[in-house]
């Protein structure tokens, strides 16, 4: 590489020659800011490991002079939500269990309208695709009342198969009811990701595919698919954050033991009776972030990249 | 003393040295163009010129004051850019008047050399758009026309017409000319086209690697240059470099080239080369220009030296005002220009003729001519 | 666009089954995006129309279809002027329009901040950017909570100040019925501003360095630079987070919920709380399609004219 590409491939820009006093300046308020930013989440996880009265008594900027777990343990296994007091770990597994099938379908649903939209063009693909982008942006409260409705009946269809024939194929059950929501009002986003990656994919690879013989479906794996790694990662991780961490369908559709994991924090950190355990509320809370951190910590760039598709368009 | 004096430049990136000791001179109103291949630290040079970069050490001077240490706004320069750099959010006259807005100048003073200029340059018709709604020629005179308001000492160009298609380049060309010609300004020009540096500069400087291989007028790089590398960047289409062997007989020497399946070639060493410096037995590199090998019918009357050889025709190309014709020498592939209506085919043997006047010789471990 | 090539390899005259499949082909690719289609289409808009209808009923614990046409509206409407005291729904409306301006300026003011510090060829933005970037990560319920916390006047920010000696400190906003909506807008904002520095700093890096080289010459300052380049430039990065940020905030329900808890006395209803309090506690579904209706109107009107801007310009 010679001395000329190093150069090549430093930013293009100059730096700006700053003064000593506006670099302390710049690394100050960079410095505040990110504690301000940290600084609620520290304390939230500092408050989880302390015992009671010491959240109640003590300052919460301190660390904790008598560690323990056992607000961990509680929120785990025997904290209450709603009536029932048997921790979180139920309503975990509830959200693993919808978000799984819900991401997976949504993103291949969303990566074949992708190929769609941008490799097999017909006229009115705009349109269509445009109606199924402002999808993404409608709030959802618009669209409650008719899916509320309509899951209540087939719950009713559900339960009378299960009378007659003995089985439901899932159909009322809240947490299917769950999977299909996340899956209908994810397919705005998905597609819109995947359409604008296949946008820049090369089109003449599925000409020459085409030349070749090979029929749609094999395009679309043999072609498209094993070079969609990098927009699938995007996808899922923006997919997977945003279904685990909804609010307002699991209230709505998936009450009680059915409740994904959001909606069981917000009933254990709500109980209206007796002590507040501020300490079990923040390891619940902890337990709910964890999976999404997790994900951003060893995802982050593709993170960035996914919410910069969905909000900037590519 | 010249305008712009360059002493002992040298510039580094971490470890990495791009310019390695640079000493150039210009004269006021001379047009400077630094020519090389990418990579070789032109534009690092302009930009520590301009002063957009810091040097490690040596020193430039602009009419006689060290400008080393001084802001680029402060040496009294103007740059054009190859992108344009205009500002997007201003329209042509602003861009134009940023630069004096900047030093407190007031606004009728602005607006009356923004006309000034806009006048020479015929763009006064374009002071009210954006940048956005102009052409790249257009754009590329707005540019000029931003720093040519700011009439500057030294007048700066990084690679202005490599966004240009081929034709408005050319007009392009005539454009940057002929503004020197009426302003008279000091002018450094960088560019990797060498038709771009022989047609505008009034000096040339090659550069590679960060070194400088030869500096001089256009005439002298073109037919004398200084090495290898020179002789073969400049010229298109490029010299042909032939290695033979020298032979000395008594005080003259000859060169032979050989040749596959076909007697060499013996050629009366060129006037140009230093004859004391050619020793019997020596291997040469044999260069000489696609212009100066011709039929013996073309031959520039008034050449002196002359030699003339038998050789197969491997391909013609017509090209219209000239035509090309290629065969193997030294097992090289040697392009000769003729004329247009010359009278050779492929797969025939046809007589061509070496202008020694214009052969040059070089040594080839040292790549320097001879 | 579809496999003519291929098919015009093949011989023709072969028959019906020939055809059919010929059919087949060139209409598989509609075929599979019909059904992602015909779910938006039935689900999305076909809802929304629904919840539109049930805005012109008479709609109580239960779905009907007694239409009423505009009372609804004209309900909303009056009390949108209904201060004294404030009915939900203007509580609601103000609510909205503190919380959005408040949420979305300082977004941006912050987001533009951090981005044009970090720009600045500092060490340390591989550390600082996930730093700002994480509470993305974090649902809003987890927030609201964190938050809640972190305001509580008796064992959170206010006792703490209180303990390190300045004991006339006093923040209860967090329980204040008046103030709680400030306390939403800067939970929102510490969640959503590190989005809309990634957002600035992108933009910011993809200036091009000549323009700026362009402005050293022309003798600007690092804040000239700025004010009359660079920030001008930027518009365009700027409509689309005022865009994603107004939206963000007209949905918001899950952040309010969680930092307000059980929402005591309504201070701070919002029109997501409004409209799912009306339907679902207070059996008045067609008040709450109603306010579900201008919700979906307002970001409409938002949106659409940028979505559409932004679609017409093609792509090559």
């Amino acid at each position: 590489m010679s001395a000329a590409d190093l150069v090549a491939q430093r930013p293009a820009r100059e730096p700006t020659r700053h003064s000593n006093t506006t670099r302390v300046v710049i690394y100050g308020l960079l410095a505040f800011f990110a504690v301000v930013y940290l600084l609620p989440f520290v304390v939230m996880v500092m408050t989880s490991l302390k015992p009671l009265d010491e959240v109640t008594g003590g300052n919460m900027f301190y660390w904790p002079h008598d560690l323990t777990f056992e607000p961990w343990t509680k929120a785990w296994g025997t904290a209450c939500v709603g009536l029932t007091c048997a921790g979180i770990k139920g309503y975990v597994w509830n959200s693993v269990i919808m978000v799984v099938p819900a991401v997976v379908i949504s993103s291949l649903l969303g990566a074949l309208n992708g190929y769609v939209l941008t490799k097999w063009r017909f006229p009115g693909h705009k349109l269509v695709f445009g109606m199924m982008l402002f999808a993404c942006f409608i709030p959802f409260q618009s669209v409650l009342i008719p899916m509320a409705t309509i899951l209540g009946r087939v719950g009713e269809v559900g339960n009378e198969l299960s009378d007659t024939i003995g089985l439901s194929f899932g159909l009322g059950n809240p947490i299917v009811n769950l999977v299909f929501v996340h899956v209908v009002y994810g397919l705005g986003f998905t597609t819109l990701f995947f359409r604008n990656y296949y946008e820049a994919f090369p089109t003449e690879l599925v000409k020459a595919a085409m030349i070749d013989g090979a029929g749609f479906f094999q395009i679309f794996r043999r072609v498209l698919l094993p070079n969609s790694a990098p927009i699938f990662i995007v996808t899922v991780i923006y997919q997977f954050t945003n279904i685990w961490n909804d609010f307002l369908f699991g209230s709505t559709f998936a009450a009680g033991e059915s409740s994904p994991m959001t909606v069981a924090l917000y009933n254990i950190v709500n109980t209206s009776t007796g002590v507040i355990e501020y300490n079990v509320n923040m390891a619940a809370a902890i337990i709910a972030a964890a999976p999404t951190l997790v994900v951003y910590i060893v995802g982050g760039r593709y993170f960035v990249r996914g919410l910069m598709a969905g909000a900037v368009k590519g | 003393m010249a305008f712009l004096e360059i002493g002992a430049l040298r510039k580094r990136f971490g470890a990495v040295e791009i310019l390695k000791g640079i000493d150039l001179t210009l004269e006021k109103g001379g047009f400077l163009v630094l020519v090389g291949p990418s990579g070789c630290g032109k534009s690092t040079l302009l930009n520590t010129i301009a002063g957009l970069e810091s040097i490690t050490a040596g020193e430039i001077r602009i009419d006689g004051q060290v400008v080393n240490d001084l802001h680029p706004s402060k040496r009294d320069i103007a740059m054009v850019f190859q992108s344009y750099a205009l500002y997007p959010n201003m329209s042509v006259a602003e861009n134009m008047a940023f630069g004096m807005e900047m030093r407190g100048v007031p606004k009728a003073d602005r607006e009356r050399a923004v006309a000034a200029v806009a006048k020479t340059l015929q763009i006064e018709h374009l002071l009210s758009r954006r940048p956005s709604q102009l052409s790249g020629g257009q754009r590329q005179r707005v540019a000029m026309g931003r720093a040519l308001v700011r009439q500057p000492r030294v007048f700066l160009f990084d690679e202005p017409l490599s966004n240009l298609d081929a034709k408005l380049r050319v007009d392009m060309r005539v454009e940057i000319k002929r503004l020197h010609q009426q302003t008279g300004t000091t002018i450094v020009y960088v560019t990797h086209d060498q038709i771009e540096a022989m047609t505008l500069a009034t000096r040339i400087a090659v550069l590679k690697d960060g070194e400088l291989q030869q500096v001089g007028v256009p005439a002298e790089i073109y037919n004398a240059p200084a090495n290898l590398f020179v002789a073969d960047f400049m010229g298109s289409p490029a010299m042909n470099l032939l290695e033979g062997k020298v032979s000395r007989n008594g005080s003259g020497a000859t060169i032979t080239l050989p040749r596959q399946n076909h007697p060499p070639i013996v050629v009366a060493a060129p006037q140009s080369a230093d004859a004391a410096k050619l020793s019997d037995g020596a291997p040469v590199i044999f260069g000489i220009r696609p212009e100066a090998v011709n039929d013996p019918e073309s031959m520039d009357k008034n050449a002196r030296s002359v030699a003339t050889f038998d050789a197969p025709v491997e391909f013609v190309e017509p090209a219209g005002s000239d035509t090309f014709v290629v065969t193997h020498i030294a097992g090289k592939e040697v392009t000769a220009r003729m004329r247009a209506d010359a009278q050779v085919q492929t797969g025939q043997t046809h007589t061509f003729a070496f202008n020694l006047d214009k052969a040059v010789l070089f040594d080839p471990a040292s790549t320097r001519r001879i | 666009m579809t496999t003519t090539i291929a098919s015009s390899a093949t011989a023709p005259a072969r028959g019906a089954g020939f055809v059919a499949r010929e059919w087949l082909r060139g209409a598989l690719p509609k075929l599979v995006l019909a059904p992602s289609f015909a779910l938006v289409l039935i689900f999305v808009y076909g809802f929304n129309f629904w919840t539109l209808l049930l805005s012109f009923t008479n709609s109580k614990a239960f779905t009907n279809l007694n239409f009423v046409g505009l009372v609804n509206y004209q309900k909303l409407w009056t009390w949108t002027f209904e201060f004294d005291p404030p009915s939900s729904w203007y509580t609601a409306l103000v609510n909205m329009g503190l919380f959005g301006g408040l949420y979305v300026a300082f977004c941006l003011a912050l987001g533009l901040l951090l981005a044009i510090l970090l720009d600045q060829k500092i060490r340390g933005e591989g550390l600082l950017r996930p730093i700002y970037l994480y509470p993305l990560a974090l649902s809003f319920i987890v927030t609201g909570t964190a938050w809640k916390l972190f305001l509580d006047p008796r064992i959170g920010l206010e006792k703490a100040i209180h303990d390190l000696g300045w004991t006339s400190f006093h923040f209860d906003w967090v329980v204040n019925p008046r103030m709680m909506i400030y306390c939403v807008a800067i939970a929102g904002v510490w969640q959503t501003s590190g989005f809309v520095m990634a957002m600035f700093l992108a933009g910011l890096r993809g200036i091009d360095g000549e323009i700026l080289k362009a402005a050293q010459i022309d003798g600007a300052s690092a804040f000239a630079t700025y004010r009359r380049i660079v920030i001008p430039i930027m518009r365009p990065v700027f409509l689309s987070a005022l865009i994603v940020l107004a939206h963000m905030a007209i949905k918001s329900y899950d952040l309010v919920l969680s930092v307000t808890g059980k929402n005591p006395g309504g201070a701070a209803e919002l029109p997501s709380t409004f409209m799912y309090s009306y339907t679902f506690t207070r059996d008045q579904m067609a008040v709450g399609s109603t306010s579900a209706v201008i919700m979906l109107m307002t970001i409409a009107a938002i949106m659409i004219p940028y979505l559409y801007s932004e679609l017409k310009e093609k792509p090559r």
